[in-house]
C-alpha cells in the first residue's frame, strides 16, 4: 500500500535522510571553501528562497503554475474519466477507441508544446491544454482498467437484483472502482505539475518554471536551485494531501484488497 | 408497512407431507431438455428436471459436472443453448426479482463499502421499497439470520459465517419464492456449517421458499434435501435422482444416525465414486 510509506509515524525517520544530506552538503561546501557560478551552498539557497517568498515573487509564480496545473487537471481528468468509464463499460466503444488512444497516448507531452503555441499563443491556454491532454490519457487508461477490474461477482449481484443500468453504475461499479480512480487522480495531479513546469521552462512566460529560467539566465544559481527545491516541496505537499484524503476516504475498502 | 410477516410467502405451508410426491401443477421450476454450450464446449446436455413448490432440491456431483451452470441457467444468468427453463410457467431469459441467488463466495458478493444494513438495503433499493422503511426491514432481517444488532458492521468486520448470513438476509430482502444456493456453506468450518444448515431449514420452512441447493457435501445434501439429484460429467447430465425419506424437522444427531440417512449417504457416495476417473 502506497499510503503506508507516508504514514505519519514514519515521517520523522524518513525526514532524517534529506536533512543529513543537506547538512553534509553545507559542511562540505564551507569546509572546502568552494565558490561557484553554477552551484550554491544549501544555506544560500535557503536564504534566497525565504527572500523570494517574503517579497511575494515566488508565491505569485506558484499561484500561476498551480492555476494552470489545476485548470488543466480539472479538464483532463474529467474528459479522461468520462472516456475511461465509457471504454470500461461498453465493449464496442472500447474497441472503437482502442487504436486512436493507443496511437495518441505515446506522444510526449512536451512534444505538444510547439503545436499548442501555434493554436493558443503563450499564456494559460497553452499550458492548460498541454496539462489537460497528458492527464486525459493517464486518467483514461487507469479509470478504464479500474472499471474492468470490478469484481464480476458484484456485477452479477446487480443483475440478479435486477438493478437497471444507471443504478448498477452508481451503486456498484463506480463505488467499486473509486479507490483505483482516486489513485489515478493522484497520479494525474503529480503529472499536471510536471507538465505545467515543463511548459513554463520550455516556452510559456508564466509561473515557477519561467522564474527558474529567468534566475538561471541571470546567473543566480542560488535562486534557480531555490525554485527547484520549492517546486519539489509543492509536489510533495500535494501528494501528501491526496494520500491523506485517500486513506481517510478509502481506508475501509483498501483493507478488503481494493488498494492499488 | 412491510414487516417480517409479509416476507413470508403466503403459499404452501411446509410440513412433513410435502416430500411425498409433488403435484405436477405445483411445479415452480421446470427445466426442459436443457443444453448449454460455453465456448464451444458442451457443459450440460439433456437436463429434464421439475422442482415442486416449496421443495428443497439438492444437487451433488464432482467438479466440472455443471452444477453451477445449471444453477446459473435457472437464475437466468446463463442463457440455454437448447431447451428452456421455466420459472412459475414463464421462460427464464433474465434474472427475476423473486428468484434469489446465494453465491458461494460471500466475500465477493457483498459490497465492502456498505454496512450490513446497507447491503440489505441494496435489495430494497432494487425493489423500490421506500427509503424510510429500509432500516427497520434490514433490522428485522438481520434478526432473522442471527445478526441482530450488527447492522452497522461492515462485511470485513464479520466472520465468514456471518458474511454468509448477511448474504442470505439480502436474498430474503428480495422476498424470493425461489432460493438458488451455490455451495453456500462450502468455505465454512464444520461447526458453523451445521449451525447454518439448521438455520437455513428453519428459514425455509418459515418462508415456504423453493430451494435449489448445490453442494459438494453428500451428507449435507441428504440432511437438507427433500430430493437429491447427482450430475455426471462430460457433458453434465443427471445420473441419479433419489427422494429423501427423512422426517422434518431434522436433527444434526438423530437424523444423521438414522438408517435411511446412512443408506442414502452410501448410495450417493457409490454414485460419485462410480463416476470418478
Amino acid at each position: 500500500m502506497v499510503s503506508r510509506v507516508f504514514s505519519s509515524d514514519r515521517l520523522p525517520r524518513g525526514l532524517a535522510v534529506p536533512v543529513v544530506l543537506v547538512l553534509v552538503a553545507e559542511i562540505a561546501w564551507v569546509a572546502s571553501g568552494t565558490t561557484s557560478d553554477s552551484l550554491a551552498a544549501p544555506s544560500a539557497v535557503l536564504l534566497r528562497m525565504l527572500g523570494a517568498l517574503a517579497d511575494g515573487s515566488m508565491l505569485v509564480a506558484t499561484g500561476e503554475t498551480l492555476r494552470a496545473a489545476f485548470g488543466g487537471l480539472a479538464i483532463g481528468a474529467s474528459v479522461g474519466l468520462a472516456l475511461g468509464l465509457l471504454r470500461g463499460t461498453f465493449g464496442p466503444i472500447d474497441e472503437l477507441l482502442d487504436v486512436t488512444v493507443e496511437a495518441l497516448r505515446p506522444i510526449p507531452s512536451s512534444a505538444l508544446i510547439p503545436v499548442t503555441i501555434l493554436i493558443f499563443g503563450f499564456g494559460y491556454g497553452l499550458e492548460m491544454t498541454c496539462v489537460a491532454i497528458s492527464c486525459t490519457w493517464t486518467m483514461l487508461v487507469l479509470s478504464r482498467a479500474a472499471v474492468i477490474a470490478v469484481e464480476p461477482q458484484l456485477i452479477e449481484v446487480g443483475r440478479v437484483l435486477r438493478l437497471g443500468f444507471l443504478p448498477r453504475m452508481t451503486k456498484i461499479v463506480l463505488p467499486a472502482a473509486l479507490p483505483r480512480i482516486f489513485v489515478a487522480f493522484r497520479l494525474c495531479t503529480g503529472l499536471s505539475l510536471i507538465v505545467a513546469v515543463t511548459t513554463e521552462i520550455t516556452a510559456n512566460p508564466l509561473g515557477l518554471g519561467y522564474q527558474m529560467m529567468v534566475a538561471q539566465q541571470s546567473l543566480q544559481p542560488d535562486l534557480t536551485i531555490a525554485y527547484l527545491v520549492w517546486i519539489g516541496f509543492i509536489g510533495w505537499g500535494l501528494n501528501q494531501v491526496l494520500v491523506t484524503a485517500q486513506r481517510r476516504l478509502f481506508g475501509r475498502v483498501a483493507l478488503v484488497g481494493a488498494n492499488s | 408497512m412491510v414487516s417480517v410477516t409479509e416476507l413470508r410467502a403466503t403459499r404452501v405451508p411446509k410440513g412433513g407431507a410435502r416430500s411425498a410426491g409433488q403435484q405436477p401443477d405445483a411445479s415452480e421450476i421446470a427445466v426442459e431438455r436443457l443444453g448449454i454450450v460455453l465456448n464451444g464446449r458442451p457443459i450440460l446436455t439433456d437436463i429434464d428436471l421439475t422442482i415442486g413448490r416449496g421443495e428443497f432440491l439438492c444437487v451433488v456431483g464432482g467438479s466440472g459436472t455443471g452444477k453451477t451452470t445449471l444453477l446459473r441457467a435457472i437464475a437466468g444468468l446463463t442463457a440455454p443453448s437448447s431447451g428452456r427453463v421455466l420459472v412459475a410457467g414463464s421462460p427464464m431469459s433474465e434474472p427475476r426479482c423473486d428468484v434469489a441467488v446465494v453465491f458461494q463466495d460471500y466475500s465477493k458478493a457483498l459490497l465492502p463499502w456498505r454496512s450490513a444494513t446497507g447491503n440489505i438495503a441494496l435489495a430494497l433499493e432494487a425493489r423500490r421499497v421506500p427509503r424510510r422503511q429500509h432500516s427497520q426491514i434490514a433490522a428485522e432481517l438481520l434478526e432473522r439470520v442471527g445478526l441482530g444488532g450488527q447492522g452497522d458492521k461492515y462485511p470485513n468486520e464479520l466472520s465468514g459465517g456471518m458474511q454468509q448470513r448477511l448474504q442470505i438476509a439480502r436474498c430474503l430482502a428480495q422476498q424470493p419464492t425461489i432460493l438458488l444456493m451455490d455451495e453456500p456453506f462450502g468455505a465454512l468450518d464444520a461447526m458453523t456449517r451445521q449451525g447454518l444448515q439448521d438455520e437455513l431449514l428453519n428459514l425455509v420452512s418459515a418462508t415456504g421458499c423453493t430451494v435449489f441447493f448445490v453442494t459438494h457435501d453428500l451428507e449435507e445434501a441428504a440432511y437438507l434435501g427433500d430430493r437429491v439429484i447427482g450430475l455426471v460429467p462430460n457433458p453434465g447430465r443427471i445420473g441419479i435422482e433419489v427422494g429423501v425419506n427423512l422426517h422434518r424437522p431434522r436433527d444434526q444427531l438423530t437424523t444423521r444416525e438414522h438408517p435411511e440417512f446412512l443408506r442414502l449417504r452410501r448410495q450417493l457416495f457409490d454414485f460419485i465414486k462410480g463416476h470418478e476417473h
